[in-house]
């Protein structure tokens, strides 16, 4: 059966000139870093020239450049990494009401051991307001952790502005960018962060990496101790391989990708169907496009389009364990019943026109289908 | 995460639909919680349930569940229908996940609701048992 990815936004697929990249340093050149013979060296170069690419790429110094697991590990080491570094200074911390579970997860676990939490809202395309940002801050904020592009709207938040804001009020400024970097430009310089957190996977590169971008003189704790790889502040053997490929994944991003055009055709498809509406802002990033359709539920659609070789994500609650909406659609205002019947196609680097017509044909039928069991026909 | 038989009863669902002029509608659920179950029955002079069909806005699991149920219960008399249990159905559908039990229990309860809307049109005497299912199912929709 033919196989059609459209979920980009969840992980992509290694490009194969990343694999390629990398493939050196399993088998051939896999010293460790801290080794004192050729082996180790060997590794420590490589290491640092894949640094080197990264901090280029962001507008970094090498030197800022840590390398992580993956994001998540980024995003509990900026915030955990900051808040017990700089207790002694104040106690709270702001982040936004549509963070990935790796920031919200980090927060309430630092909510529980004294440090105060303030979610700042968004509006209807889920985009927060540099104001509440600034009205949110007080004598003992010590942290702002506002991510670049949402994951689940694709919406784009006023990243330098509320940079500049915590720059004024001497506060630490975290991004997550791990849906923005390889998408639009992300530039540490213009972005005005202290920190930023990007993933390999999201870019054409491996699962397993990550990286934070911590700017010279910020004060963070490690999260792990041990050796002292990472200029002692994420101790693990290094991951050579991985970093190589993250690097390489940022040097095929010159290449001019036509994700825009795909981006157009695709929702008018999508949209020609009865009672299906666009939740995604118009200004947002081009790969994610999220839509509801009424009188049928997330899950069901997903599972349908699978059935058919399509793969899509949901925002319903069916999906999830908690049986409670994505967090992320009820901060837009959105309703329960809205939210369960939403579905987010994010396109990539391999998308096709004909994927775009197989997918809306699918579409097309399986909602019919699903509205026939349904008992809210009428749209 | 899905068994066969949730996917196959989720793909091919079988009794979907309405009835026209039911002799019992069960409808329970609630939009906010992203399940609503509408069943519709009819019964012959002998209390057989001979017809029955359903209309479901739910998830793969509430589908599969309202598709199961039906095929279950036709044929059966509404005595017989009645003693049902969620680990029935569940147990027809070679499993369902955790979190996803309650669509059972809907699929039991938009049983029970029809069952006890044709007792009561026809003035007939409630059993004590559906009668306090009917108050909980009744108090936890709202």
């Amino acid at each position: 059966m033919k196989k059609i990815y459209l979920d980009y936004a969840a992980t992509t697929p290694v490009d194969p000139r990343v694999l390629e990249a990398m493939m050196p340093y399993f088998c051939d050149n896999f010293g460790n870093t801290m080794s004192l013979h050729s082996f180790g060296q060997k590794a420590q170069m490589v290491l640092d020239e894949s640094r080197k690419t990264v901090a280029n790429f962001i507008g970094a110094k090498p030197e800022e450049i840590i390398f992580t697991s993956s994001a998540t590990e980024s995003n509990n080491f900026a915030l955990k990494g900051i808040a017990f570094a700089n207790e002694k200074k104040g106690n709270h911390i702001i982040i936004s009401a549509i963070e990935h579970a790796c920031i919200m997860e980090s927060a309430k676990w630092l909510g529980g051991r004294g440090f105060k939490i303030t979610y700042v809202p968004v509006d209807r395309f889920g985009v927060v307001n540099v104001d509440d940002v600034s009205k949110a801050i007080t004598k003992e904020t010590i942290l702002i952790s506002v991510m670049h592009v949402n994951n689940e709207l694709g919406s784009i938040q006023p990243i330098a502005e509320i940079g500049q804001i915590a720059k004024e009020n001497n506060i630490y400024f975290h991004s997550d960018c791990a849906q923005s970097l390889g998408k639009i430009p992300v530039n540490v310089n213009d972005l005005n962060v202290d920190l930023l957190t990007a993933s390999g996977h999201k870019i054409y590169g491996p699962k397993g990496i990550g990286i934070l971008f911590v700017k010279r003189g910020v004060k963070i704790e490690p999260l792990l101790n041990g050796g002292g790889q990472e200029l002692g502040l994420r101790s693990s053997t290094s991951n050579v391989a991985g970093a190589v490929g993250f690097a390489k994944a940022l040097e095929l991003f010159n290449q001019e990708e036509k994700i825009a055009e795909l981006r157009e055709y695709l929702c008018s498809g999508v949209l020609s169907i009865p009672g299906s509406r666009l939740n995604s802002p118009k200004t947002g990033v081009p790969g994610i496009l999220n839509f509801s359709f009424s009188g049928v539920e997330g899950e069901a659609i997903t599972m349908r389009l699978d059935m058919d070789g399509i793969a899509v994500s949901t925002g319903s609650a069916c999906s999830s364990n908690k049986l409670t909406a994505s967090h992320v659609l009820l901060a837009t205002g959105m309703k329960p019943e809205e939210a369960h019947g939403s579905l987010r196609v994010s396109i990539g680097r391999w998308t096709t026109k004909e994927d775009i017509d197989y997918f809306i044909e699918s579409l097309f039928k399986n909602i019919n289908q699903l509205r026939e069991i349904s008992p809210f026909k009428n749209v | 995460m899905y068994s066969k038989k949730v996917i196959e009863y989720f793909n091919h669902p079988k009794n979907m639909g309405k009835i026209d002029c039911p002799d019992g509608v069960g409808k329970v659920g609630n939009i906010i919680c992203g399940d609503v179950m509408h069943l519709y029955i009819k019964v012959d002079k002998n209390d057989v349930i001979e017809d029955i069909k359903y209309e479901t806005f739910g998830c793969v699991a509430a589908i599969s569940s309202s598709s199961m149920i039906t095929e279950m219960v036709k044929g059966k008399t509404i005595v017989e229908a009645l003693k049902i249990e969620k680990n029935s159905i569940i147990d027809s559908l070679e499993g369902l996940p955790k979190a996803k039990i309650h669509c059972s229990v809907l699929a039991i309860d938009a049983l029970s609701e029809s069952i006890y809307d044709y007792l009561k049109k026809n003035k007939r005497d409630i059993p004590d048992f559906l009668e306090k299912r009917h108050k909980i199912i009744v108090k936890n929709s709202r």
